[in-house]
């Protein structure tokens, strides 16, 4: 599994559309606390960023989790087992990003799963903030810095 | 529930009580939700002779059926109450995440009756609702009321308020959520100010949910992709925001220049268009909740005479402040409109109403002494300064609070206020683009582009193109777009996705969301029966006939591609009124009214 989840925070626009697409994706219904991922908006800073489960290599919540609730798909994802899980919220406190939640709706613990290798929040992100991607299959951002390179000794080398 | 979430708050301001009662499902079945279902409550509830600024006008909150679902663009609530402005019912809808919020937190609307005597705010955490003392917030702007609630409640917490101009009265106030986006016209924001409700501060943490979860998304993943796909809803709007048409509709020459005295053609149109704005002061777009759009704009002017940061100008607001003032400094207008959001005021009116006492200044109808200095077209200082002193309530600001009706009744010239039933039209001539003199002459709302906005075929050719200096089948077209746009307003979506969607995507959300089979013409009736309690509304109010200012009657336009035309209303009006089923006084006969199923 070579694709990521990656954001690029001065795109997003603070539509929310990602939150409304996980929560139905995964619940049937529209809710943004029942999503995995968050848009935390900066007023003054003028951006938002959407925040969601990074699928750590390393991850603790797996490594902490008591019971073995946690495991890696095919996709990459690491996903609970509802059947296993116990609710005791280790996993919660463990992340390093805080990007496992606790419903009080619906009493379990739920997190980000690509949705089953095709995630919602990136398919349906009218402004491209969230991509699902190969990076290196999409060099943007090297290519972007790359261009900040030769715009300033492009210049010098011409003059 | 499906679609609406099942409770109405009612609030009693005097007596301080709240009660939930269940939604009226009846009433919401026929009138839908927003525009539609909290005129019918208003309707039900409130003599229409009642004085707006009375405490037995009501005020209502209404968040539609699609409202924080994942419907295309569904963010949106309206806000209804008699309106100060024009005496006319007022309904002014508004987008930013306060109305989702509402439904999150359980109430599809709020009702408030009568005013409390001392300032307060609404606060709603889910189930716990709470009357709270505003004394601290009273004669705060929108941006520090805002930022004091959401230190007081929790930085969660979505706010919907009025800044210090509602407080005072101003008649056209308006009411703004999350900072930037505004329920702006017809002055509610003064309604809740004699309330003395000064905001409303809600958290929600429960679901919207759907009748037909696969059926909707299957709707909502073809009406986000035809949106997306459309050159105006998926390109025009993103890359420039409503201002993308200063430069269009100044070609068409429909561009109202000086208080719409100099023509339609504006020389300077570039320097405050979409394009300028994107590209001296754009900091990023935003997009309300859940819209694909984004057609908000984030501005930064930077640096000289007007450095200033905050949200837009939209299109309406740069015209008045720009090429109805005379303007052409960007910079200015950008200043003037972030002051309205500030004070929280409607800058089309705002910005006519000074461009029409710039008029009666030049014409010398207006003394020196009143103002404070010699008052000019084209002045960017003054659009500012002006703005800021009815912002504060000072001097010839007090006076400018009213509007540019009673200004212009004041210094003996009523026929220059460009307005109809007192509210100002907005920025597209009606000599230039015939259709949209018929929409502001019966618009239910007074001068008013957003009722039924013939602008799109007339101009923008969508969702086809029909020439804007005819008369003829402009009154089908204009009771098509009045009645579908009824629907839109109380369905909690924004008209923009009419950019890309026309009924069948819009009525097929509807259907799928609250589990409905009527067919697209059924659930398009709804928005007529709308319309046409608005209409009786209006009528049992006194509200005056349905006209235009002479000047668009009378004076020729002088340049440009409608050159030597003027409205010819008369010539569409009476084919309106018989198209709607009325009488020829515009009155809606008894059998309309009847097969309508309006209950009165």
């Amino acid at each position: 599994m070579s694709k990521q989840l990656i954001v690029n925070p001065e795109k997003c626009v603070s539509c929310r559309t990602c939150e409304l697409m996980c929560s139905f994706g995964h619940h049937n219904t529209f809710n943004p606390r029942l999503s995995a991922v968050t848009v935390i908006n900066y007023e003054a800073a003028m951006t938002s960023v959407p925040v969601m489960c990074m699928q750590c290599e390393e991850a603790a919540c797996m490594k902490v989790c008591p019971v073995g609730a946690i495991s890696q798909d095919g996709n990459g994802a690491f996903v609970m087992d509802p059947d296993k899980c116990i609710v005791c919220k280790m996993c919660m406190s463990a992340c390093p990003l805080g990007n496992i939640s606790f419903s009080p709706i619906t009493k379990k613990m739920f997190k980000c799963d690509l949705c089953g290798g095709d995630p919602k929040c990136a398919k349906y992100c009218p402004s491209n903030a969230i991509q699902f991607i190969d990076p290196a299959e999409s060099p943007g951002r090297k290519k972007a810095v790359a261009e900040r390179f030769k715009d300033v000794f492009g210049e010098v080398v011409t003059e | 529930m499906n679609g609406w979430v099942g409770t109405i708050l009612r609030v009693d301001l005097a007596a301080k009580t709240i009660k939930k009662e269940p939604l009226n499902l009846k009433d919401a079945r026929d009138y839908v939700g927003g525009r539609g279902l909290g005129t019918k409550y208003f309707c039900d509830e409130v003599d229409p002779k009642v004085e707006p600024l009375s405490p037995e006008n009501k005020l209502i909150f209404m968040s539609g059926p699609l409202t924080g679902t994942g419907a295309a663009s569904a963010g949106r609530y309206e806000v209804v109450a008699k309106a100060p402005l024009t005496g006319t019912i007022g309904a002014a809808n508004s987008g930013g995440y306060f109305g989702p919020e509402l439904k999150y937190a359980g109430y599809d609307g709020i009702i408030f009756e009568n005013s409390s005597d001392s300032p307060v705010y609404l606060y709603i955490n889910d189930d716990i609702v709470e009357i709270r003392d505003a004394n601290n917030l009273w004669g705060k702007t929108v941006n520090e009321a805002t930022d004091m609630l959401n230190g007081e409640c929790g930085e969660s917490f979505k706010v919907s308020c009025i800044g210090p101009t509602g407080e005072n009265g101003c008649l056209f106030s308006g009411i703004i959520n999350d900072k930037h986006r505004a329920a702006g016209r017809g002055g509610l924001g003064a309604v809740m100010g004699s309330k003395k409700l000064k905001a409303l501060a809600v958290r929600g943490t429960g679901s919207v949910n759907v009748a037909r979860p696969e059926k909707f998304m299957d709707a909502i993943v073809d009406a986000r992709a035809k949106l997306k796909a459309h050159p105006v809803g998926g390109a025009g709007l993103p890359a420039y925001g409503s201002n993308v048409l200063v430069n269009i509709i100044n070609e068409s020459g429909g561009l109202p220049v000086s208080n719409w005295r100099d023509g339609a053609y504006f020389p300077d149109a570039a320097a405050i268009g979409g394009e300028s704005l994107a590209e001296k002061y754009l900091v990023k777009n935003k997009g309300c909740f859940g819209c694909s759009i984004s057609c908000a704009r984030v501005t930064r002017v930077p640096d000289g005479p007007f450095k200033s940061s905050g949200e837009g100008p939209e299109y309406e607001a740069a015209w008045a402040y720009g090429a109805d003032c005379g303007v052409s400094d960007l910079a200015a207008i950008c200043k003037a409109n972030f002051l309205c959001n500030e004070y929280g005021m409607d800058p089309i009116t705002l910005g006519s109403t000074i461009a029409c006492a710039m008029e009666l200044s030049e014409m010398g109808a207006i003394p020196e002494s009143d103002i404070g200095f010699k008052l000019k077209f084209g002045d960017p200082q003054a659009i500012v300064d002006l703005t800021e002193a009815v912002g504060k309530n000072e001097g010839f600001g007090k006076i400018l609070a009213l509007g540019s009706y009673r200004l212009a009744e004041k210094y003996g010239h009523p026929e220059l206020s460009m307005s109809v039933k007192k509210q100002e039209m907005p920025a597209y001539d009606a000599r230039a683009i015939q259709g949209i003199g018929l929409e502001y002459a019966t618009s239910n709302r007074g001068g008013c582009h957003v009722r039924g906005y013939v602008i799109s075929p007339e101009v923008l050719g969508v969702p086809f193109k029909v020439d804007p200096l005819v008369t003829e089948g402009k009154a089908g077209l204009l009771k098509l777009f009045q009645d579908l746009t009824a629907l839109i307003d109380s369905l909690g979506i924004c008209l923009f996705t009419t950019f890309g969607l026309g009924l069948p995507e819009i009525a097929s959300q509807y259907r799928e969301a609250i589990g409905s089979n009527e067919s697209d013409e059924e659930i398009l009736l709804k928005g007529e029966r709308i319309w046409n309690l608005e209409k009786h509304f209006n009528i049992a109010a006194g509200v005056e006939k349905d006209t235009l200012p002479p000047r668009l009657l009378r004076e020729k336009l002088p340049e440009g591609a409608a050159e030597g035309r003027v409205s010819e209303l008369y010539e569409m009006l009476s084919e309106y009124y018989e198209l709607r089923g009325w009488d020829n006084e515009g009155v809606p006969t008894p059998d309309k009214v009847e097969a309508l199923g309006i209950k009165l």
